[in-house]
């Protein structure tokens, strides 16, 4: 490969788009999510500002960036400070290893439609998500209020539980497609079918982990309204809480879109080969679908109490990971991989 | 186990299936809700068909207000300017919705069937003052081939303050 000037402009171009898109899906995600909650409570949901409501996410920001910033008095104020960005930073890099497309060539050269193919994607994603619960925890604790602490420490305590489940998770697509890059689980997808009809155990361990990686309804403990009034961010307020707004979306957009990847075949669809430009259609089409469902989720079931969650996640879902790996492994013994 | 996936499942199916219902929400400013025809909102004062107020300035409603939110002063009127048919009017009519409590007793009260509670609920307001209501927004605007009150009537023709009533129908 050669590294000349027009190299790196793309680089930085592809940088740019993949922050839009994580930046915009994020505005567009709350909006999405409001929607779909208020059809499923027999509401409208927003459609005051703009048509239909489009401009609400614009008429929310607006309004955050124009609220208050307290620190409280005894805080951390370094830390407090730095948390929010701890927690969107990685967030935002997620999806930096995630193929949006096939190859397309534009004047003359090839240009691969995604930023990075790093042979151990899926470990950099693994790493990557942990690093955002550092941001939580000392959220929570550099709050220097009790909620904060009980929701930052019951974040932490989540996190490493469901990690091991999540991690079992992408042993499925790893062992199916014998690589941890994205490109090569996606092009095993190609030549097979979408790994959710071979590891349908394994898309299911994965959406509920992620949901409890997550923190979203109903693994929404680190913020769980009724007990700790907001969790991890009840002292932070205008754009500090915005950031844990959009680390919380942004990381609903990044494990659907690794999800979309992993087990529903990513970018791939019908007449790829005559329009490349819809790959990255199909995966935007499939982030949606996986969205849709954690919005249902949410919709439907009550956050479940903190034991159980534990319980759930080390006597069932840890389990039945492990039994999926070895399923798996069988299977492509028994029957021959790739 | 297997029973809590089926109840899950049940959830899930719930919630998909309202979301395809129609939306109960009623687009406030634009649409506005049917209220009972008993709904008690912001009262009117009425007039007779000959344009007249119904009001006679008696301050029954004044007197039975729980919440003390209605001013009523009586003044005396001749036939050469006349307000209503009894002998006096209420030249002063004021009701504070700061105070009032919307049960509707100066309804029941009055004697001559003046004061109604009609369906206007759209009550907002930015200060005390804007708060009470008087007499010239509360009557009815005066229909159309009757002149606004006062008027100038033939001596001796309104002898009678409380007109003949029928018992009331919904």
């Amino acid at each position: 490969m050669v590294i000349d000037s027009s190299m790196i402009w793309e680089w930085v171009i592809k940088s740019v788009a993949i922050l839009l898109f994580c930046t915009v899906g994020f505005a567009y995600t709350t909006l999405y999510e409001r929607k779909v909650l208020a059809r499923m409570q027999v509401r409208w949901g927003p459609n005051r500002a703009g048509p239909r409501g489009i401009l609400q996410p614009v008429a929310d920001g607006i309004k955050l960036i124009f609220k208050e910033e307290l620190i409280p008095a005894k805080a951390d104020k370094l830390i407090f400070v730095l948390a929010p960005v701890i927690t969107v930073i990685p967030a935002l890099i997620i999806t930096g290893v995630v193929p949006w497309g096939p190859d397309i060539t534009l004047g003359g050269r090839t240009i691969h439609l995604y930023l990075a193919n790093i042979n151990v994607a899926v470990l950099y994603i693994m790493s990557i998500t942990s690093i955002s619960v550092y941001g939580i925890t000392l959220a929570g604790w550099s709050s220097n209020n009790k909620y904060a602490t009980l929701g930052g420490l019951r974040s932490t305590a989540q996190m490493i539980s469901y990690e091991l489940a999540l991690g079992l998770a992408f042993v499925g697509p790893i062992l199916l497609a014998g690589s941890m890059s994205l490109q090569d689980i996606v092009a095993a997808q190609a030549k097979s079918v979408p790994f959710i009809l071979l590891q349908p155990l394994g898309a299911v361990i994965y959406m509920i982990a992620v949901i409890a990686e997550v923190n979203r309804a109903p693994f929404d403990m680190p913020e769980a309204e009724q007990e700790l009034t907001a969790g991890y961010h009840t002292e932070y307020s205008g754009m500090k809480f915005a950031l844990f707004f959009m680390a919380e979306y942004i990381k609903m957009i990044a494990v659907s879109t690794i999800g979309a990847t992993l087990f529903l075949g990513g970018y791939l669809g019908p007449f790829l080969n005559v329009a490349p430009w819809l790959g990255p259609v199909y995966l935007i089409g499939k982030v949606a679908i996986l969205l849709y469902g954690l919005i249902w989720l949410r919709a439907t079931l009550p956050r479940i109490r903190y034991d159980r969650l534990m319980a759930f996640g080390w006597k069932v879902l840890f389990p039945l990971a492990l039994l999926n790996v070895i399923l798996t492994a069988a299977g492509i013994t028994l029957f021959g991989g790739k | 186990m297997a029973n809590g996936v089926y109840e899950m499942m049940r959830g899930l199916w719930q919630t998909f299936r309202s979301a395809w219902t129609k939306p109960v929400t009623i687009q406030y400013p634009e649409v506005k809700r049917q209220v009972s025809k008993r709904y008690r909102g912001r009262h009117a004062l009425k007039r007779y068909e000959n344009g007249l107020e119904k009001c006679i300035g008696c301050s029954l409603c004044a007197a039975v207000c729980p919440a003390d939110a209605i001013f009523v002063e009586a003044s005396e009127q001749t036939d050469d300017k006349r307000y209503s048919p009894g002998e006096r009017y209420a030249s002063t009519y004021e009701i504070n919705y700061l105070r009032c409590i919307f049960c509707g007793l100066c309804e029941d009260a009055c004697p001559t069937e003046a004061i109604v509670l009609e369906d206007n609920y759209e009550l907002s307001f930015e200060t005390r003052e804007s708060a009470i209501y008087t007499k010239d927004m509360l009557l009815d605007a005066v229909s159309a081939p009757n002149l606004p009150t006062p008027h100038k009537v033939k001596p001796g023709s309104f002898n009678r303050s409380v007109p003949e009533m029928k018992d009331p129908v919904d």
